[in-house]
């Protein structure tokens, strides 16, 4: 417990270090999910603006990187983020590796969740002489806000459970804080602070999120 | 001219699976829908009755023919053209097809937004289109707090909403129960007899075609069969095939499984007379049988009324000799149709 209060600025430190993380990683993250996950719903075949060469592209790239593990993935990407970024190691390289898987994640679940929307409702629109990308703006991705929401929740709070490999890259976070503070040096009661304030932020977000849905769904 | 003229109307969906033939869903269809006519495309499922209308808004693009509305061809117009021609021509569906993260004001603001129309134009248009539906009270409602019936009303303001010509209505009252069917079918008249909007209503529901139609085509595997006056195609259906689908929404005509029972349970002879509008009265048939001396009895019947002409069938159990009977029923056939059923 001393060592706890000892380790107080630190443990702050670490998680504001998750919620940059975190946070920027589902900005950058999520955008790029955002259009991934358009440009798979639209291409798809019998889709608004079917196309089967982007629609197979799309998909190939995605199943190949998909089902890497997130630990080896980093490491993986290493040299291109350093192209891209200037660095391998440290939170920005974490940001770069996690925004480049989570908006494959992402893509696929914005793609999911807009298949929902019934083809009778695209009909409707197309009936009354709206553009594609009219339909998409104005009827499919309002339709699809509900579920979106909390596809969005879904990945925040697996994007909060990512961050904790950050340390092997050299990033900080609230996981690493708890792998070399806690676990490392036998402290127990460091390691389940960090565990306690991550159930906290992961309640809070998951509490938001079912919120923001059902304003939506109105329900 | 006709509002909508289809001449030689193929549409052909690949076959399911490679190297099988491909899928005829319309068959070389020739059809001309006058302004101002209701027009009810009736058949089984999968007749093609569908896709038929979806080739009218070129929803669905033909294969082969030509399909001219308001004069204009659309089977070679680019898709930028082929949106706008859709702002004048509503539709309306089994399932309402409403945007349900919209309001009742918005999804009938919708085409209207499309259209460009500007905002203040839009506000009195929905305003206008909410009373005429009687929806005023429900414009800050969202579809799922409605019934059936107020959808499709909603449905119907919203195609109207840009004051098209011409309205598609797939099924329309086909979800809808007996008492808003009836409801939403006075509705669509009124379309048609105040805004003089041409309407073409499919449906397999013998009910939509009595209550509003003018014309009707009946449709089987990808063709039209039999086209006319609903009068004439209903109470004197001429195609094999139509006579088999009228009698299973006719009433009157007894089953095959219907004639078996009426076999066991009556003796003698058993007729079926078929009356129409103006031919005969029926007090006349029976005057003759009764004349004859012949016992009858009325075993299976029922008489349409459609547009305020009437035409039925009843089918009589008759006995007595046979020279008699033979000779009356010579008689009666003269002037009316009549058939032996056993």
């Amino acid at each position: 417990m001393d060592r706890l209060f000892e380790l107080q600025d630190e443990f702050w430190v670490a998680a504001v270090e998750t919620l940059y993380m975190v946070g920027l990683t589902l900005l950058i993250g999520g955008l790029a999910g955002l259009l991934i996950g358009i440009a798979l719903y639209t291409t798809r075949p019998g889709s608004l603006l079917s196309n089967r060469v982007v629609f197979t592209v799309l998909n190939v790239v995605i199943n190949f990187f998909r089902p890497i593990p997130f630990i080896i993935f980093i490491a993986a990407v290493q040299p291109l983020s350093r192209l891209v970024i200037g660095t391998g190691i440290g939170n920005n390289a974490l940001i770069f590796a996690l925004s480049l898987a989570a908006s494959f994640a992402i893509g696929r679940i914005v793609e999911q969740n807009l298949l929902t929307v019934s083809p009778g409702v695209i009909e409707a629109a197309r009936s009354m002489g709206a553009a594609p990308l009219r339909i998409l703006r104005t009827v499919v991705i309002p339709e699809a806000l509900g579920p979106l929401i909390l596809g969005y929740t879904f990945i925040l709070v697996a994007l909060v459970d990512m961050t904790a490999v950050a340390g092997f890259i050299g990033g900080g976070g609230l996981g690493n804080f708890a792998l070399v503070y806690g676990y490392r040096q036998f402290e127990p009661a460091v390691t389940w602070a960090a565990v306690l304030l991550i159930v906290v932020l992961v309640q809070v977000v998951q509490f938001f999120g079912n919120w923001l849905a059902r304003k939506v769904l109105r329900r | 001219m006709a509002l909508v003229a289809l001449k030689n109307v193929t549409k052909t969906y690949a076959a399911p699976e490679k190297g099988g033939a491909p899928i005829v869903a319309i068959d070389d269809v020739t059809l001309d829908v006058e302004a101002g006519d209701v027009y009810g495309i009736i058949g089984y499922s999968g007749a093609g009755k569908s896709t038929l209308v979806r080739l009218v808004n070129a929803l669905e693009p033909a294969t082969s023919g030509s399909i001219e509305v308001d004069g204009r061809e659309i089977t070679s117009m680019p898709e930028r053209e082929l949106r706008n021609m859709r702002l004048g021509i509503g539709m309306i569906f089994q399932q309402f097809n409403l945007f349900t993260s919209k309001t009742v004001w918005h999804n009938i603001a919708y085409p209207l937004t499309v259209a460009g129309r500007p905002k203040a134009e839009i506000a009195a248009r929905v305003g206008e289109l909410l009373d005429f539906v009687g929806l005023a009270g429900k414009a800050r409602s969202f579809p799922d707090q409605l019934s059936g019936g107020q959808k499709q009303r909603v449905g119907i303001a919203r195609a109207l909403a840009t004051s098209p010509r011409l309205l598609l209505a797939d099924e329309a009252t086909s979800a809808l129960d007996p008492e808003t069917t009836q409801e939403v079918l006075a509705l669509l008249k009124r379309v048609n007899r105040e805004f003089g909007v041409t309407i073409i209503v499919i449906t397999h529901e013998m009910d939509v075609i009595q209550s509003i139609a003018t014309k009707v085509a009946v449709m089987d595997g990808g063709r039209v069969i039999e086209h006319g006056d609903v009068f004439d195609v209903f109470s004197n259906p001429q195609n094999p095939s139509s006579q088999r689908f009228v009698a299973t929404v006719v009433k009157g005509i007894p089953s095959p499984a219907e004639l078996a029972v009426l076999r066991e349970r009556h003796v003698g002879r058993i007729v079926t007379i078929s009356f129409r509008d103006g031919d005969v009265s029926q007090a006349s048939v029976f005057l003759e049988l009764a004349n004859a001396g012949l016992e009858f009895e009325l075993v299976y019947g029922g008489i349409n009324d459609i547009q305020g002409r009437a035409f039925g069938h009843l089918t009589l159990a008759i006995r007595g000799a046979d020279a008699a009977t033979d000779a009356a029923l010579a008689r009666i056939a003269d002037r009316v149709d009549v058939t032996e059923v056993s």
